[in-house]
């Protein structure tokens, strides 16, 4: 009977923990859309920040958030895949694999702030690139590409040896057997790692302000050199104003942000499942 | 002096510091199915694996002695493995049919080797090898379909018709039906049968009557070691060995 009975209370006891996860995000989320769904309208999606809260905008963060994440995935994503290919297809077997396994989920723990550091002294000041779309870019892009690697050599690794053995089989070479089987039997979990690599991206604040995002522009980036600011930086700034309108700017941006990353990550799903689909069915 | 496609000469091939085949010397005729049997371990499928240099592919192992196929050493450094693996075929135990459809199946070979010329040429070959594999009649209606909706004894004969796309010389076959229910199993067999005119196969098989109706030579394989090859009449009927005698009389295996 005593087995019954536990069986019965770790259910209860899981319940009682997804419904703590629950409530707390219900919680989060409730609050947020109080403060903020108000401030919500076609004028605050379309303006530029103001001294005046009732007038401030969120254009230029929107702008900026989007034009870092699509150059983000377009520096971090190639060079991943490629990395995690090389390590997991072509070389790097054995003892020198581990180690750099080893290596390169120690980076992806790193704080985000180390490589705010690394961005400032390596884009920003040696490489000239000044506070610009690209630096920051390049910045994040060096923070979620060690998880574009994993990600993509866990999902290789999922791939079948029948399916390379199939391949070699016929006479194709290592990379036809790569670029015709391998890959696209890897995507959907090569996508998903870049989903969760991105969305990472898309939240983090601290190294974009050390490279020198700002809280306050004018106009909407109009070059990968120019200034720029994101979400994150955009509620941080409204959060740590003391008047009342700010926060509900902040609350507002919030939910903004939220949307983003709702519509980002549905779309990639959306992008596996067909693409899923369409190979197997 | 009879002619002879594949001669092995003293091989030993060695996983790690495990030696799984023992001075392995044998010589396979041209257009003839010879099959190899023994107990599960012995070898049969590491030899197999040897002659397509399949067994490249995992880490840590290393054969000694020497393989010719139409007199050319295949271990010599300077053969091309993927123009080997071009014109010695292999299928495998488990079908293995890639993630696309029926027709991308058995067009990747042609593509990849830039067999075909041109998009009626492709089809064309696409055709006469599912008719070869004896596959044609059941899925010509929906060639776009996904592979992996076909049965498992139609995926197996795709997995067939897909090695002979590419026109090789000699067929590998890895237990071909073992996972199959006993009529697609006969199909299987049947077309081997058909096959043998063309290619030279060789056939793993753990089961003996499989062996006996398919095959023209048989090897015994026994712990690594080649214990007796012979005509496959010969080796059910009246084996110069006691312990091929005692596997094939079913006495252990």
């Amino acid at each position: 009977m005593r087995r019954y009975l536990a069986d019965r209370a770790f259910a209860a006891l899981g319940l009682v923990g997804l419904l703590a996860a629950l409530a707390a995000l219900a919680a989060l989320l409730l609050d947020v859309i109080l403060d903020g769904a108000p401030r919500l309208s076609w004028q605050f999606l379309t303006s530029y920040p103001s001294r005046f809260a009732a007038s401030a905008g969120i254009l230029p963060a929107i702008l900026g958030t989007f034009y870092v994440i699509v150059l983000t995935g377009v520096m971090a994503v190639p060079v991943g895949v490629a990395a995690a290919v090389y390590l997991e297809e072509y070389g790097a077997q054995g003892r020198l694999g581990r180690v750099i396994e080893i290596n390169i989920a120690n980076l992806a723990g790193v704080p985000s702030i180390v490589y705010g550091l690394l961005g400032l002294g390596l884009f920003v000041r040696a490489l000239a690139l000044g506070r610009s779309v690209v630096a920051g870019a390049a910045t994040l892009a060096l923070l979620v590409l060690p998880v574009v690697i994993l990600a993509t050599r866990e999902a290789l690794r999922a791939v079948p040896k029948s399916l390379r053995e199939g391949s070699y089989a016929l006479g194709a070479t290592q990379w036809q057997t790569t670029q015709h089987q391998v890959l696209p039997a890897a995507l959907p979990g090569i996508l998903t790692g870049v989903i969760l690599a991105l969305s990472r991206a898309i939240g983090e604040t601290a190294p974009l302000i050390i490279v020198g995002a700002v809280a306050y522009v004018r106009f909407v980036p109009d070059s990968l050199w120019s200034p720029f600011t994101v979400l994150p930086i955009q509620i941080f700034n409204w959060v740590s104003r003391p008047q009342a309108g700010f926060a509900e700017n902040a609350a507002a941006g919030i939910i903004v942000l939220l949307v983003m990353l709702v519509l980002m990550n549905g779309a990639a799903i959306l992008i596996r499942d067909r693409f899923q689909r369409r190979r197997i069915a | 002096m009879t002619e002879v496609k594949i001669a092995a000469d003293g091989v030993n091939f060695y996983y790690g510091a495990k030696r799984a085949l023992h001075d392995i010397r044998v010589a396979i005729r041209p257009h003839v199915v010879t099959a190899f049997i023994g107990p599960s371990g012995c070898g049969k499928s590491t030899f197999l694996r040897t002659l397509n240099r399949m067994n490249d592919l995992i880490p840590d192992t290393r054969l000694e002695g020497s393989i010719r196929i139409d007199g050319q050493d295949i271990y010599a450094p300077s053969v091309d493995v993927v123009a080997l693996r071009r014109r010695v075929g292999m299928v495998f135990q488990k079908s293995n049919p890639f993630p696309k459809s029926i027709v991308e199946n058995v067009a990747y070979g042609l593509k990849i080797n830039r067999i075909a010329n041109g998009r009626a040429d492709l089809s064309h070959r696409v055709e006469e090898s599912l008719k070869a594999a004896a596959l044609w009649d059941e899925v010509k209606d929906r060639l776009h379909e996904p592979a992996l909706s076909l049965s498992g004894g139609q995926q197996q004969r795709l997995c067939i018709a897909r090695a002979l796309a590419i026109k090789p010389d000699i067929v590998l076959m890895d237990e071909p039906a073992s996972a199959l229910d006993p009529i697609a199993t006969q199909r299987i067999e049947e077309l081997i049968y058909q096959l043998k005119d063309k290619y030279t196969i060789v056939i793993v098989t753990h089961n003996m009557q499989q062996a006996a109706r398919v095959s023209d030579f048989t090897a015994f394989f026994w712990l690594g070691r080649m214990v007796e090859y012979d005509e496959t009449r010969k080796i059910f009927t009246a084996p110069a060995e006691k312990l091929t005698e005692d596997y094939v009389t079913g006495r252990f295996g």
